[in-house]
């Protein structure tokens, strides 16, 4: 647990100087949201389950914008190879990423949110905006579906940058596979944003949770054979 | 051993098309166009092992590291290719007439939609990973990954009603004795179709490959 921290620390203290990813992510997003306005023309006669596609949509596509940068920093002055020749198990390497990633990409959603519901729900009537009933759940869900796709994108950066097609090949490999988060996520969020009740979405929920155990687990184990021979 | 096995499949796919087109029973509902079930359920019977066939050579290949679990993993998807399309043609003639529609987002097509993109995708990750060896390697995860992904996918889309004919299990209807027989010929037949061409696609794939060992064209 103690090497997970050291190794999230490492990368977000490398991201906290730098500020490379953190404002593209939020002015990415923030051009995604103008063009969906634009594109929809969202007026007071809201579609809560359109919404939550904008808002998912905007996430993953600023997500993986920020998940192809995690490894390609380690790429310049060959900083991977150092890392991996520290003692300390790939698969923890893997989760160290995998929380310093999620934190980040966590941190930039949170800065969209608010935002998100200037432009879109500024205007829409009855939704319920308690906190307990809404917003709480509501987050909950960005937690659980963020750390969803981060868990692929993040196994997959890793991939992706060693190939020839480098960042064009991170998507094609990541949207198919997240599909069932992309599911899951506007599901609930849009069930949450109509106030139902909570068994109405348990079920999406359930899925959601499944699939985020599954494939930490599965990406953590891996995560030994993808790199194998650090020098490629 | 291959000649016995090529003509037992061209025999058992002759019977198979014989018993669809004359044997079966026609279809009380849906009529003619119910005959092409056969080849539907036969296609993606084999795709279905087609892709468990990757799957498990692609964990032999992460553990064992031998190219020849490569090679079959990388054969077996591209017939599992061919028999998914094959599958969602058969299946788009079949629906326009009975649904109505040649295509609708139902979780088994949804699922099977998914299903062909991800070995789209599989086979891209091949023709541009780089290096033989890193090629074998992450094409391997890839299809780990993906085969674990596939039920997550199906559960995931049931939140919403589907309409694919549910025939074996709880809930499926009866069927005719004649039918059942046409199907398992197909089945069968289809099965050896597979063999068959995972045999010829690795001998060919390992004549490339000795060929480019010998430094002439391929590869």
């Amino acid at each position: 647990m103690k090497k997970i921290l050291l190794i999230f620390r490492k990368d977000f203290l490398v991201e906290w100087r730098s500020k490379q990813i953190f404002p593209t992510m939020f002015v990415f997003s923030l051009l995604l949201l103008l063009i969906f306005n634009v594109a929809f023309e969202f007026r007071s006669d809201i579609n809560f389950r359109t919404v939550s596609a904008v808002v998912w949509i905007t996430f993953i596509f600023s997500g993986l914008l920020a998940l192809g940068r995690s490894f390609s920093l380690e790429k310049e002055n060959n900083a991977f190879a150092f890392l991996l020749l520290t003692p300390v198990s790939r698969s923890y390497i893997y989760l160290g990423k995998l929380l310093s990633n999620v934190v980040m990409v966590l941190l930039s959603e949170l800065f969209i949110l608010p935002l998100f519901l200037l432009f879109f729900l500024f205007d829409a009537k009855g939704i319920p905006l308690s906190l307990t009933g809404a917003i709480l759940p509501f987050l909950g869900v960005v937690v659980l579906g963020t750390i969803g796709f981060v868990s692929l994108g993040t196994f997959f950066s890793s991939m992706a940058l060693n190939t020839k097609l480098r960042d064009m090949m991170l998507p094609l490999l990541v949207f198919p596979l997240i599909i069932p988060v992309v599911i899951t996520s506007v599901g609930i969020c849009s069930s949450i944003l109509e106030g139902r009740p909570f068994g109405y979405y348990a079920f999406s929920l359930q899925v959601l949770v499944s699939f985020d155990i599954i494939f930490i687990l599965l990406c953590s184990i891996l995560f030994e054979y993808l790199i194998e021979d650090s020098g490629d | 051993m291959r000649k016995i096995l090529f003509f037992l499949t061209f025999a058992l796919m002759v019977l198979a098309t014989w018993m669809t087109l004359f044997y079966a029973p026609t279809e009380v509902v849906m009529g003619h166009v119910q005959r092409i079930f056969y080849f539907h359920m036969g296609t993606v019977w084999a795709a279905t092992v087609a892709f468990t066939v990757v799957f498990v050579a692609s964990i032999y290949y992460l553990v064992k590291e031998t190219a020849k679990w490569d090679t079959l993993a990388y054969c077996s998807a591209e017939i599992g290719m061919l028999l998914l399309t094959l599958t969602i043609i058969t299946g788009s003639i079949w629906a326009k007439p009975v649904w109505g529609t040649w295509w609708t987002w139902d979780p088994q097509l949804t699922t099977t939609f998914i299903l062909w993109v991800l070995y789209a995708v599989y086979l891209v990750l091949r023709s541009g990973a780089g290096g033989r060896g890193k090629k074998a390697r992450y094409s391997a995860i890839f299809a780990i990954i993906a085969y674990v992904d596939l039920p997550v996918v199906y559960v995931s889309a049931r939140v919403k009603r589907g309409i694919s004919p549910v025939v074996f299990g709880p809930g499926g209807g009866g069927i005719d004795p004649a039918m059942m027989h046409t199907l398992l010929v197909t089945l069968l037949g289809f099965t050896l179709l597979f063999v068959l061409l995972l045999g010829e696609r690795r001998r060919i794939m390992n004549m490339e490959n000795a060929l480019y060992a010998r430094g002439g064209r391929g590869g």
